[in-house]
């Protein structure tokens, strides 16, 4: 587990030292969760050891939304007048966001013949 | 003996306390989504933000030293980022044969979601300051933090709206996709991840590890798509 740890942080400090030098607009974990699925389909031990610990930590992604959320409580009020108008914005986008991507998934996994796996024998 | 308000008044001023009650709050609110059937109203991270909201509130504890403890917890998103290779690395088959569909699915959702939340907030009459720190809000926080500064909007307002669309998303995604008769576990993860990063990544993967994955690809390319496309659509509607 230790070794899986160790691996996780080495590549999110790659990709952190990474993004930074080179000025990319894409955060460190990112580049790290790419750097990880190279390190995962080129070595069967490292799969072994990440893939438990990865999805331990996976398991409970909700838990460490949780701090950040508890800060949005005292920020309501920067939100001021706008509040309201704010919300009714987030809300109808993100449900038009949602609808948006899964229809277009939809449609092109139709048209591109990569259709709909429902039923795959793998899960 | 000393009295309880002593206690109470050395320990809050520690990590551990306010530590041990995020992990209290969310195990307490894990266990009611559970108990709901992981309805998804009853969103873990809503209710345990609202219990600690609380807690904090009662006891006049300001946010800074709930921090403190907290910080241990929030640490782990930069790790737990990197973990999403997991679920990326099993379904990395699937994905192959989806490339366009992902594509196509993640720019729909991405452009969807900055020019109709623009559209909307600006028709209400929001101010063009506040539209920079809400264009990022589909994307994971740190980078819409980046993307609202250099817009010159606020990046702790923009962090606020990107949190509330992750909850917002995590708890629309199910009866929505349900309504619309999305069925294909890929289509539904990569729009709840393009569309509410994290916080919808962690529905998907509470839901299906198919869904999980394709939302962990949707939230890391989103991060990428937003960094180049929410300046430019601001642009057009200021």
């Amino acid at each position: 587990m230790i070794q899986a740890l160790t691996l996780i942080l080495l590549c999110q400090l790659a990709g952190e030292t990474l993004a930074r030098w080179l000025g990319l607009p894409v955060p460190g974990p990112v580049l790290g969760m790419g750097l990880m699925v190279a390190l995962l389909a080129a070595s069967d031990r490292v799969a072994a050891a990440v893939v438990p610990v990865g999805q331990g930590i996976l398991r409970h992604l909700s838990l460490l939304f949780v701090p950040a959320g508890v800060g949005v409580v005292g920020h309501v009020d920067r939100l001021g007048a706008e509040a309201a108008w704010l919300m009714v914005a987030i809300v109808i986008s993100t449900v038009l966001a949602i609808a948006a991507g899964a229809l277009t998934f939809k449609l092109v996994a139709w048209a591109t013949g990569a259709g709909d796996e429902q039923r795959s024998v793998d899960d | 003996m000393t009295d309880f308000a002593e206690i109470w008044s050395y320990l809050a001023r520690g990590p551990l306390v306010w530590l041990t009650l995020t992990l209290v709050a969310y195990v307490a609110a894990d266990a009611l989504s559970a108990a709901f059937g992981r309805a998804p109203l009853a969103n873990p991270v809503l209710i345990a933000v609202i219990l600690l909201g609380l807690t904090l509130w009662g006891t006049g504890t300001p946010y800074a030293v709930y921090f403190e403890g907290a910080q241990f917890v929030h640490f782990l998103l930069g790790p737990a980022t990197v973990a999403l290779a997991v679920p990326l690395y099993l379904q990395g088959a699937r994905l192959k044969r989806a490339v366009l569909p992902v594509l196509a699915g993640l720019c729909a959702g991405s452009f969807v979601a900055v020019v109709s939340a623009l559209w909307i907030a600006r028709a209400l009459g929001v101010a063009p300051e506040t539209l920079a720190a809400l264009a990022p809000k589909s994307t994971t926080a740190p980078v819409a933090i980046g993307i609202a500064e250099s817009l010159g909007g606020s990046p702790t307002l923009a962090a606020v709206l990107v949190l509330i669309t992750g909850m917002v998303g995590a708890i629309v995604a199910t009866p929505l996709l349900n309504a619309l008769g999305v069925r294909d576990w890929r289509a539904r993860g990569l729009a709840t991840g393009t569309a509410a990063h994290g916080i919808g990544t962690a529905r998907a993967l509470q839901v299906h590890p198919q869904a999980g994955a394709f939302a962990g690809i949707g939230m890391g390319l989103n991060a990428i798509l937003t960094a180049l496309l929410a300046p430019m659509v601001l642009r057009a509607f200021l």
